[in-house]
């Protein structure tokens, strides 16, 4: 019986261009994205306990139709306007000073007739069932960007920095915790100075 | 001398590769780790629109998502042309969104259940009658906190 040797080695040379395959194929697919968006809170669904009553100077109406026409303050507006009109509407501080109400950091045109102060003021968004959501997702961006224009403007008067900046930030897992429980102080107050006053009614069918 | 001139004439040793399959098996195993497969396939037409003051959506585990737009062009003969909405991989009617929603809060892991978004992608194309109908059922399942997904982009390209 002839005597055989050691078992031959298995030719490990090829192994790098698998293991090159495999990773070339996950690398396409990896995408590593993270999805961005409008955030928005619903109203519950319950009403609530005691009817408010708000006054009518105080609400800033908005309608689309359904051919994406927008109607502000029973004006027809250009949507490229609306971001500046929901801005006046909300800095406008109308209540007069000494009264509860007033806004001292408000530097709109103190106009009776519109809003009394930004914790006050309120904007209602309407829209019809055959609006287009392209349509409907600019309007909310240029109310959220109303907001976040008055609130960058609060922060950078306090604290020398964009308000979206902090929130970003203060939302972001990676940052320390003693960084963020300064900053939710920080964040907490620009927001109670315009609290985000953003109703949606049911949609009408005509 | 003769110790320098030794050099000269040895050939340039190769270089050993032997470890190379190592490093490309690390480099495998962290694209292994991290890739996220895409878990439900599109039915319909996803083309989100464009905003500018967005917010990024941290921590996937937290989401559920909701597609709207219209069935993809395989699906165009049974489904027909209008929006519709799809729930992981079925197409579905705006009364079972309440159902999907408590169903995968369930699945959630308790510490997670009052924290969830619902991120709706929805085609621009879309009518809001379905957003509506949506966000109707969404609050009789008191899931109130939405994202409405878009891309990053000027918001006045949505209207033309």
């Amino acid at each position: 019986m002839p005597k055989r040797g050691a078992p031959p080695e298995v030719n490990a040379g090829s192994m790098a261009d698998i293991a090159f395959l495999l990773l070339i194929f996950f690398l396409v697919t990896t995408t590593i994205e993270t999805d961005a968006g409008l955030d928005r809170m619903l109203p519950p669904i319950e009403p609530p306990d005691t009817d408010v009553i708000i006054k009518q100077k105080n609400i800033f109406q908005v309608n689309i139709n359904r051919d994406g026409q927008l109607l502000a303050d029973d004006e027809l507006t250009n949507i490229k306007d609306l971001r500046e009109k929901a801005i006046a509407f909300l800095d406008n501080g109308g209540a007069p000073s000494g009264t509860p109400d007033y806004c001292s950091y408000c530097k709109g045109k103190r106009d009776p007739a519109s809003s009394d102060s930004p914790a006050k003021a309120i904007i209602s968004l309407k829209n019809d069932r055959e609006t287009k959501y392209g349509t409907y997702i600019t309007v909310q961006n240029e109310l959220v960007g109303a907001y976040n224009d008055l609130r960058n403007r609060e922060a950078q008067r306090l604290f020398k920095r964009n308000f979206t900046d902090m929130e970003a930030e203060y939302l972001n897992p990676e940052t320390p915790d003693n960084v963020r429980e300064e900053l939710k102080e920080k964040v907490k107050r620009i927001q109670d100075l315009f609290p985000q006053k953003l109703s949606e009614a049911e949609t009408s069918s005509n | 001398m003769s110790k320098f001139n030794k050099k000269k004439d040895a050939a340039l040793p190769a270089v050993n590769t032997a470890s190379l399959p190592d490093i490309v098996f690390m480099l495998l195993f962290f694209f292994m780790t991290v890739t996220v497969m895409k878990d439900s396939t599109l039915k319909v037409e996803n083309v989100l629109p464009n905003a500018s003051e967005i917010k990024k959506l941290e921590k996937k585990d937290r989401v559920i998502y909701i597609y709207v737009g219209k069935p993809t062009r395989e699906y165009e003969k049974t489904y027909g042309t209008e929006s519709k909405i799809q729930l992981n991989d079925k197409f579905a009617d705006a009364s079972e969104v309440g159902d999907y929603i408590l169903m995968e809060r369930a699945k959630k892991p308790q510490e997670l259940q009052n924290v969830l978004t619902t991120a709706l992608k929805v085609d621009k194309e879309a009518n809001m009658g379905i957003i509506s109908d949506i966000k109707q059922e969404l609050r009789k399942v008191n899931a109130l906190k939405v994202n409405y997904t878009t891309y990053e982009g000027d918001a006045f390209r949505n209207l033309q």
